[in-house]
Parts: C-alpha cells; structure tokens; sequence
C-alpha cells in the first residue's frame, strides 16, 4: 500500500498528520506531506485509512 | 518615534461611505424558507431541528431581509459555494444590513478572509507560517497553564460559569500573547468581537462608531509596536511586504482584526459546546474521563455536531445555481453547521458519536478559506478540555434555563453555570 496527497486538493487541514503522524508531516505553510516515498507498512494501514476518511478536502489517495 | 506614514492616523471605515445598505428587518421569522434570519433568538437557541427542517423540504432558503439572501443546508450545496470562488465573493462575510462596494475585492477590509483570488493567495501565505501545527504547538505549555491557573480561581464553589469563567478566556490570552497586545485588554476584546458580530441589526450609525473603536485600538497597538518592535504577529505584519511592497495600513489593521475576532469567540464557543455536551450526557463524560485517548476523537464529533463557524458569501453576478434564481449581491449564508449535520454525508448525523472514526466535517470550512487558524483552535480545545477532565470530572448543568447562546453566525454559550466537583 502507498498514499499520496493531491497538492491541488489539500489545504493543510492536517489531518492526516494528525491521524497518521508516521506517514505525514507538516511543511512550512502547513500543507501535508508523505514522510518518504509513502509505502506503507501493514501496522499502518489502519492509520493510513483513517487518514483517507477524515481528510476533508479528499485529498488523500491509497493505491 | 518611528515615521512610518502609513499609519497617521485618519478617519477608518472609509468604504462605509461608499456600500449599500438594506432595511433592517427584525422579529418573529413567519416561515425559514422563505424569511430565514439567523439573529433571531429561536435560531441562536436552537438550529439545527430549523436547519433539518429546511434541508427536507427546501434547500437553498430564502430571505428578503439583510437585503436578500440564501441559506443551504444541504453539505453538496455548502462544499459546492465553499470551493467556487469564480461565483460567490468573500469580500463580505459577515451576513448583515451593509454590503461593501464591489471595488473592495479582492482584497477586502479584513485580508485573507475578505479576500479573494488571486490576491487571496498572497494574503493567506503571509500568515500560514504562524499557525502551522508546529509553530502553534509552542503556545502549548503556556495554554496548559493558563487553563490551570483559571480552575484554580474556582476552588471552594460549587457552580461556576464554564463559558464566561473558563472558555472565554482561553482563547482570548493566546491570541492576545500571538499579536502582542497587552493581556488585561480582555474585556475590550470581547467588545469588539460583540460589536462585529452580533450588532448586526443595530443602526448604522452605532455599528460604524464601533468599528471606529475597534480600529482606533487596532491603531494604537500598531503605533506601540513602531515605538518597540517585538517578536509578535503585530510587528511581522507591519514589516511584511507582498509583491515587494509593504502592507498598506488597512491591510495590517484588516489583518490583525481578522486574527483578534476570528480567535476569540469561535474557540470560546468549541470549548463551551463541548463542555455542555458532556454536562448533559453524562455516558459520555464517565467514558471520556475514563479514556483520555479517546479525547482527539471525542473531540472532532463536537467540532462536527457544534460546529461554531458559519460564513457568508456574496453572489457575484445574476445567475441560476442548483434550482434557485440568485441576483448579484445576494447574500449567502454557507452554514457549516448545517452541512455536517447533513445525512446524505454522515450516518447518524443528528446524533454525537463520540467515537465516530470517519468524521470528514467541514467545520473549519473547505477549500481556499479553510481556517487559518484551526491548528490553534484545535491545539487550545484539547488542551482546555484535557485540563477541564483532569481537574473536574463530574459536572452537570446547575440550571439548563440558565444557558444563554451567541447571536449571528458563530454560536457557542455565553452563560454556562455547571455544577462542580471539587477542582482537584
């Protein structure tokens, strides 16, 4: 599993480095960022998930 | 003294000269759909069985009051307008009896929120740095202190007021530490932030020598900052430049009135929201002492279900959206509250779930205005509530008639006298 964020479509809401804070992390305005290339390991699918559902602005896409 | 020309002092407000305003029109609403007004005080005490009434059985309502204007109660609607900034302007977003001139966009009386593309952009990067998570986390020590040393006021009493005596206050310290203002203005704040958005309906003349006052200390704290720069929001926005220019005087007061009224009684309201939930639901409050973890997420179900936020657009030309025929300078009121409670997006949306795992709310709106400072709202609700649990986990309300609710478009308590345990 990988996730990656929409640049067009986030807004730094930061949920998702709320939610999964070993997957994303802030940049300097605050936008989201994937930590790495954005595999993710299985202990942290359920977090990557429940960065997908909250993100209101759908900006977070699991492939 | 520092020169700095742009802010001799001159008469503000200068584009009240210039806008439109409408009759004002108060009393008993004869029918939401088509005669909605969201300062009346069946709306403040309670919206949301009008909002779910509207949502069924018409939409997109309609007033002719504050000069005609919209309300969508439906998420698809609210999201729709939240992210067409082509169509609907936020060069008002205060729903009210007087619309700016039209040359005031994109930049707006109180830039980024007034604003729009594309100067928006430019408006709204000047401050993201300032209230990143992480640069808001350093205001967390100091939060948590305060927090205590406010429920330490209450020790020996057996009622206090959560929303006058607790919520209020919270948010007021750290946006006054944000821009350099002196902490015992407090009182002032809350002025100011009563004039602009609850006076809606008082006289013309009353509301701008308001502003006036508001704009006269937002002045005064400029020329303080002049005579003695300091590390504060203030100081930044006075040096800031954009497009190598710096920011005209009504841009740095539009800004700083922007950060100290959109700090304050939202927060208040979250906290004081959250806090009469669980004053009333006693489940939820044993459950939420017993697991703190699970506060992160308590606590996104009460920004969902109480969301205190709701904003304004203007139409900016003649046109047929979603059904309904909208003239240019219609309002819009985009209710957020509205839309997270609508069931085509959240199952059980009437109710609050405190353990709700997929909680895609709107309540820090969405799209390019998504709020600026929903780090800080987030970081002092958590920390406010975390304090309140730990120090008093068993209240109830002391007398539910009592509790009052602001009027216009945040909502939250503004009397909110609970029965206390002892503070430990």
């Amino acid at each position: 599993m990988k996730v990656q964020i929409d640049p067009e479509r986030c807004q730094g809401h930061g949920r998702c480095y709320d939610l999964a804070p070993d997957l994303f992390g802030d940049d300097e305005e605050g936008y989201g960022q994937v930590l790495g290339d954005g595999t993710v390991s299985p202990d942290a699918e359920r977090n990557a998930r429940l960065a997908v559902v909250n993100c209101p602005e759908h900006a977070i896409e699991v492939s | 003294m520092t020169a700095d020309e742009r802010f001799i002092y001159q008469a503000p407000d200068t584009d009240e000269e210039f806008g439109v305003r409408s009759e004002i029109i108060t009393g008993p609403v004869s029918d939401w759909a088509t005669d909605f007004s969201h300062l009346e005080p069946e709306w403040s005490a309670d919206p949301y069985p009008i909002q779910d009434d509207l949502r069924q059985r018409c939409p997109i309502a309609h007033t002719d009051r504050f000069g005609g204007g919209w309300l969508p109660t439906r998420y698809e609607d609210v999201a729709a307008i939240a992210y067409d900034t082509d169509r609907f302007s936020s060069r008002s977003i205060i729903m009210g009896n007087f619309r700016p001139p039209a040359d005031i966009a994109p930049i707006g009386g109180s830039p980024p929120i007034s604003s729009d593309p594309p100067f928006h952009h430019h408006a709204r990067k000047l401050l993201l740095g300032a209230f990143t998570k992480t640069a808001i986390s350093r205001q967390e020590p100091a939060t948590r202190a305060f927090c205590h040393e406010l429920i330490d006021k209450l020790e020996g009493r057996d009622v206090a007021d959560a929303a006058a005596e607790y919520a209020q206050h919270i948010p007021m310290r750290v946006i006054a530490d944000m821009l350099g203002f002196p902490p015992e203005d407090g009182p002032r704040f809350r002025e100011f932030v009563e004039s602009v958005l609850e006076g809606i309906n008082l006289p013309p003349e009353d509301r701008i020598e308001r502003m006036e006052g508001l704009f006269t200390y937002l002045l005064e704290q400029v020329h303080d900052h002049l005579d003695h720069p300091r590390d504060d929001i203030t100081s930044y926005l006075i040096g800031a430049e954009i497009f190598g220019q710096k920011l005209t005087a009504e841009h740095v007061t539009g800004a700083m009135a922007l950060l100290l009224i959109a700090g304050i009684d939202t927060t208040w309201s979250a906290i004081g929201s959250s806090l009469w939930h669980l004053a009333r639901n006693p489940a939820d409050l044993t459950r939420l002492v017993a697991e703190p973890g699970l506060l992160p997420t308590a606590m996104e179900e009460f920004l969902r279900a109480y969301a205190p936020v709701t904003m304004a657009r203007l139409v900016k030309q003649d046109m047929h959206w979603h059904g309904v025929d909208m003239k240019a300078d219609d309002w819009i009121l985009l209710s957020f509250p509205a839309a997270n409670r609508d069931p085509a997006q959240f199952d059980r949306a009437g109710e609050v779930v405190i353990d709700r795992e997929m909680n895609r709310h709107a309540a820090f709106g969405l799209g390019i205005h998504r709020c600026l400072g929903s780090h800080l709202a987030r970081m002092e609700l958590r920390v406010a509530l975390e304090v309140w649990l730990e120090r008093i986990p068993e209240f109830s309300l002391a007398d539910p008639a009592a509790v009052t609710w602001s009027a216009g478009q945040i909502r939250g308590p503004r009397a909110l006298p609970l029965r206390i345990s002892a503070p430990g």
